[in-house]
């Protein structure tokens, strides 16, 4: 593998900059005459907007413009959007209501634009946006999908009779489904609640849009995972500008996990008002406006029955998920509840009957949208949950109910679209059951026992679809984009390399291992080669990062280029040393003859392609190659995770005392950032599991979990030291063998960690998060 | 935040007149809570003066069985102080657990009692101690102190110079911090002294700090964990939020309680 080339544990090369503060956000960018943005938001969670009048805060100091959303209308600029559509089981395509970047009639969450203050300052733009007098006439509101879905709540959108988005079915049909279950032998049932989420990044959203009136061309710096479908989505559907009149540039950016995919009102408002202000824009989040309007994640609320035969091998599964969008359906939000969910409900068990019928409701909250794991942590949560439970009622123990449904043979075709291509999910289970003892855990729960503390063990085992997507299959469910991925590999005339991508990183470390990739080729260091990324002008087209697509579909395409570059480095090489093509091998830099001692260093090659003065003939000169590179299938990461919690009785409060994660992501490029990506999700799992949850107000659709006063994120001692561990089946569908590993540590985690608690406390009863009083009460009522 | 006019005081006297010379000034000590909400524009002093500078606001005196702590003497003081952990252990420990080492090394025991806000470590450790508060113009039992929630006894332009105790001969601290924030979601003071056993609760109840009678009666013939076993506490005058309801809120307070005796060593 070479000291950093595939497989090797390179230290970061991005974390100098960010380590010592140099990294450069949208927030760091200063260009001249540049004026400050500040939304004015609505404080209700409906309400019709009577007026606004902007006359008193026009005259305050330091302001430029006040701008609203008629203005916003009648200069063009177009509705949000959903880009995933998706049909009702009737045949009809989903509701979408109208998304304004600038609400002018109706506002439907707390937090809402309804218009844009630009001054001086953010000071001044702040102190003339107290005074923008909004007359609203308030109107009910609901908050949760459960209640939005009855009559006689309050409506948020025309389009959308009873709110509903769509009602959606995927799978067997329903009566194969209900017949294998009634002809089964036990069914396990259960109320299944996955609870909201806030993304927190830790920088904030930002945006800077810069109008220049002399090429009539825009330019938006932006906290996005994917500036070219931002500049597709701004050009093509906001009207902002053609794409060629616009470029979007996304820095460095401070982490994302799903909540920077989208295009959010502020940036196209960046990029108008500049425009009709004549001035460069810029808008930098607070944090209580990141919990408020980032685009919060999961919130489904389902039933499950999950049916067993006399052997107990499963032989129906049926969900029936109700799926809260909030107000607006945001960039990829259709997906997640549908080809993002409800595919995975197979999970790592052969099930020969999956019904799934997915709703998905508008309410009175923020947009919901893609967050770490997107709909397979919800799909993982409710299967987990019920075959643990499962066991417990069967009475045998969790890890033979699933070793017997264990899919075993490759591919598997799944009732619910799928098709796996690779795994041993028997390796995963026996490695954590290993490395968590479990076999010792009935001794250290009855020491436990003995200093007052119910100990408690939980295992999930998950998969998960990385790698999206297929265009052409992504398409015929809806996707209104193709999601391959660009790089282009650019051999400098001295030999050093910058590989240009259309993956971006937001903190996944792509600067060293895009760059081991060229290394472990062409026998280069690290350090000769610059990964380029995040500006749509450098980068011609790309699809992002998000749903663990960097390894497995950006470093692919990038695989493609350098097969395209060595194939004509190595017909330059054949020519420079007279020897057949065929015959030349890539070995420490050189490029020599197999079995002689003839060779010629890379960057001579390299000068040779520049310089052109002995090429073979016809070859065109320079070193410089593209590639697109579509995948054929979703990758299937998978793996078991093990989880020993102590409860405090007398306070209900959890620590974990142990975690094991055996995963399997196929090949490695790094381990180290791999084990960073698994370190990271676990916790974010845990957060989930243990302490984090979005809470409105049923009544008035406040947020009540606007700052980190109320809003309970996971801290390094609320932690335990992980165990991690990685089995190995390469994913046949991808030059480097690799399956993605983004996110599978939010995914397995919350329901091993769930399964422990509700182990630990003889009590099932138990949603996310358990919280310390949660647990005190689930561990009261069962005395 | 709106524009305030910044003024460095070098002494108790110059805080005063500097605070009465201003149209609608405020004192700031470590910040910690004054600044966030002047940030969130919920605050806007017209000045700020600050006391960080009033060398006779601080430090640790412990002399015969008096303890003597300046108002200005910050939380990560208080936690490291050698003469005081010899004298009265209980209060270095809640110091400690009081926000993170930023907090802690800007934060100070006046402010944090001045604000009295009902989640904070301090008020429990003032009333339980029986402590004295000194002001620039008299001095306050800590049971007049602590009025209502984010209420006190002090009076317009009124500085905290510092408090005053004696040296109990036992005392526990026990907290259980919120989740999300880390201020006492409960926490109970238990002090033993001559004057008898005081127990004092801060997080938990409806209206801010308060003493535990009935704990009180219970541990002075007793002072062990097991004297509380059938001590009870109303859910009804306990706060309940999203964090925790008023049923777990009491009984926190009866877990935290035990805790504290259980902690409280002889000293
Ligand atoms: C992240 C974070 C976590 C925290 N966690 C905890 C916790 O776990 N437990 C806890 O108890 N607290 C916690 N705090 C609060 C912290 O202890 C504060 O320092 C304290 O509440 C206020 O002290 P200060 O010196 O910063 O006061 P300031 O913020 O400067 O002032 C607070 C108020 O007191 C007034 N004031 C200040 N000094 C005096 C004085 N000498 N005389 C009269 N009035 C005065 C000011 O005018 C102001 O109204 C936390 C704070 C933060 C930011």
């Amino acid at each position: 593998m070479g000291a950093e080339g595939i497989g090797a544990r390179v230290a970061r090369k991005e974390d100098k900059r960010f380590l010592t503060g140099k990294g450069r956000y949208t927030d760091d960018m200063v260009v001249p005459g540049m004026k400050y943005a500040v939304f004015v938001r609505s404080p209700h969670a409906h309400a019709k907007i009577r007026s606004i009048d902007a006359s008193e805060a026009e005259k305050m100091p330091g302001v430029i413009a006040v701008l609203n959303g008629q203005q916003l209308l009648a200069d063009g600029i177009g509705n949000l959007i959903c880009g995933w559509m998706i049909h009702s089981k009737d045949g009809s395509p989903m509701k979408m209501g109208a998304w304004r970047p600038l609400a002018h009639e109706t506002v439907r969450y707390v937090g809402d634009a309804v218009a844009v203050v630009i001054a001086d300052s953010v000071g001044e733009a702040r102190d003339a946006a107290d005074q923008v007098v909004v007359d609203y006439e308030e109107l009910p509101a609901v908050t949760d999908a459960v209640t939005a879905l009855q009559p006689g709540q309050p409506q948020l959108h025309p389009e959308a009779a009873g709110n509903l988005i769509y009602d959606w079915a995927l799978g067997t049909s329903e009566a194969d489904t209900d017949a294998a279950i009634a002809a089964a032998a036990h069914v396990t049932e259960m109320k299944i609640v996955n609870n909201r989420l806030s993304p927190n990044p830790m920088e904030p959203r930002a945006a800077l849009g810069i109008y220049d009136s002399a090429e009539d061309h825009y330019t938006c710096y932006t906290t996005s995972q994917n500036p070219h479908v931002a500049r597709l989505v701004m050009s093509a559907f906001y009207n902002v500008a053609p794409e060629n009149k616009l470029r979007v540039i996304a820095p460095d950016v401070g982490g994302g996990f799903g909540s920077k995919i989208y295009i959010y009102p502020e940036e196209i408002v960046c990029l108008w008002a500049s425009r009709r202000t004549g001035v460069p824009v810029k808008w930098t989040s607070d944090r209580t406006e990141a919990f408020l309007t980032d685009a919060h994640g999961r919130d489904h609320v389902s039933t499950v029955k999950m049916a067993f035969d006399s052997d107990n091998r499963i032989t129906a599964l049926k969900v029936d998920t109700i799926a809260n969008f909030g107000a607006y359906m945001s960039l990829f939000s259709a997906a997640v509840p549908t080809y993002l969910y409800a595919t995975l409900l197979s999970g790592q068990y052969a099930i020969p009957a999956i019904h799934a019928n997915v709703r998905a409701v508008y309410t009175n909250t923020a947009p919901v949208d893609a967050y770490r794991g997107a709909g397979r942590p919800e799909a993982t949560y409710l299967l987990e949950r019920t075959i643990e439970t499962a066991a417990r009622e069967l009475g045998v123990s969790p890890a033979e109910l699933r070793r017997k449904n264990f899919i075993r043979s490759f591919p598997y075709q799944t009732p619910v679209i799928m098709n796996y291509d690779a795994g041993d999910y028997e390796a995963s289970l026996e490695a954590a059951m290993k490395q968590a003892d479990w076999a010792g855990f009935a001794t250290r729960k009855a020491e436990a026992e003995k200093r007052g503390k119910k100990r408690g063990i939980g295992m999930s085992c998950y998969i998960e679809a990385c790698g999206i997507a297929p265009s052409a299959a992504v398409g015929s469910l809806g996707a209104g984009v193709g999601l391959w991925e660009s790089a282009e590999v650019r051999v400098n005339a001295v030999g050093t390399i910058e590989v240009l991508t259309g993956s971006h990183s937001h903190g996944q470390g792509h600067e060293t291992t895009f760059a081991q990739l060229v290394a472990d080729r062409f026998g280069v260091p690290i350090d000769n080669v610059s990964i380029v990324h995040g500006d749509t002008d450098k980068v011609q087209m790309g699809m992002g990062t998000y749903g663990s697509r960097s390894g497995a579909v950006g470093m692919s395409a990038i695989v493609k280029a350098l097969d395209k570059v060595e194939a004509k480095a190595k017909k330059i090489a054949a020519h420079l040393m007279e020897a057949d093509e065929s015959d030349v091998v890539i070995e420490n830099g050189e490029l020599k003859v197999a079995g002689t001692d003839r060779s010629v260093p890379w960057f001579q090659v390299a000068l040779s392609a520049y310089t052109a003065h002995n090429l073979p003939a016809g070859m065109e000169p320079g070193l410089k190659e593209g590639a697109f590179y579509d995948p054929s299938n979703f990758t299937f990461p998978a793996g078991c995770y093990i989880c020993e919690v102590e409860i405090d009785p007398e306070t209900g409060k959890t620590e974990i005392v142990q975690f094991v994660a055996a995963d399997d992501f196929g090949n490695i490029i790094n381990p180290m950032i791999v084990e960073g990506q698994v370190h990271g999700g676990i916790a974010q799992g845990i957060g989930q599991a243990l302490l984090e949850g979005v809470h409105y107000d049923p009544q008035s659709g406040q947020l009540l979990t606007a700052s980190y006063m109320d809003y309970a994120m996971p801290r390094a001692d609320d932690l335990p030291s992980f165990q991690v561990s990685h089995q190995n089946t390469p994913c046949p569908n991808n030059p480097l063998g690799i399956k993605g590993c983004g996110e599978a540590g939010a995914i397995g985690s919350p329901p091993a960690l769930m399964n422990a608690i509700t182990d630990a406390i003889g009590n099932n009863d138990l949603t996310m998060p358990a919280t310390p009083q949660k647990v005190w009460a689930a561990v009261h009522a069962t005395h | 935040m709106y524009a305030t006019n910044y003024h460095r005081a070098s002494s108790v006297a110059d805080a005063v007149r500097l605070k009465g010379a201003s149209e609608d000034g405020k004192y700031v000590s470590g910040g910690m809570t004054l600044i966030p909400t002047m940030k969130q524009r919920l605050a806007a002093p017209s000045d700020l003066v600050d006391l960080r500078h009033v060398a006779e606001m601080k430090g640790i005196t412990v002399s015969g069985d008096t303890i003597r702590i300046g108002a200005g003497t910050t939380h990560a003081e208080v936690a490291t102080s050698a003469e005081l952990k010899a004298a009265c252990p209980a209060l270095c420990h809640l110091a400690s657990q009081i926000g993170d080492p930023h907090v802690r090394h800007m934060g100070t025991l006046g402010g944090s009692i001045a604000n009295n806000d009902p989640a904070a470590d301090y008020p429990s450790a003032m009333l339980a101690l029986a402590a004295t508060i000194v002001t620039d113009r008299r001095e306050i039992a800590a049971d007049d102190f602590f009025t209502g929630l984010f209420e006190t006894a002090l009076e317009d332009g009124e500085i905290i110079v510092a408090v005053s105790f004696a040296r109990p001969e036992r005392a526990g601290y026990s907290k259980f911090p919120n989740p999300a924030s880390r201020y006492a979601m409960t926490g109970v003071f238990v002090a033993k002294a001559a004057g008898g056993v005081r127990v004092a609760v801060t997080g938990a109840g409806s209206n801010g700090v308060f003493r535990h009678g009935g704990m009180e009666s219970a541990l002075a013939g007793n002072f062990s964990p097991d004297a509380l076993a059938g001590v009870t506490t109303d859910p009804s005058d306990m706060l309940s939020d999203i964090h925790g309801s008023a049923e777990y809120r009491a009984n926190l307070v009866n877990v935290m309680a035990r805790r504290a005796v259980a902690a409280a060593g002889a000293v």
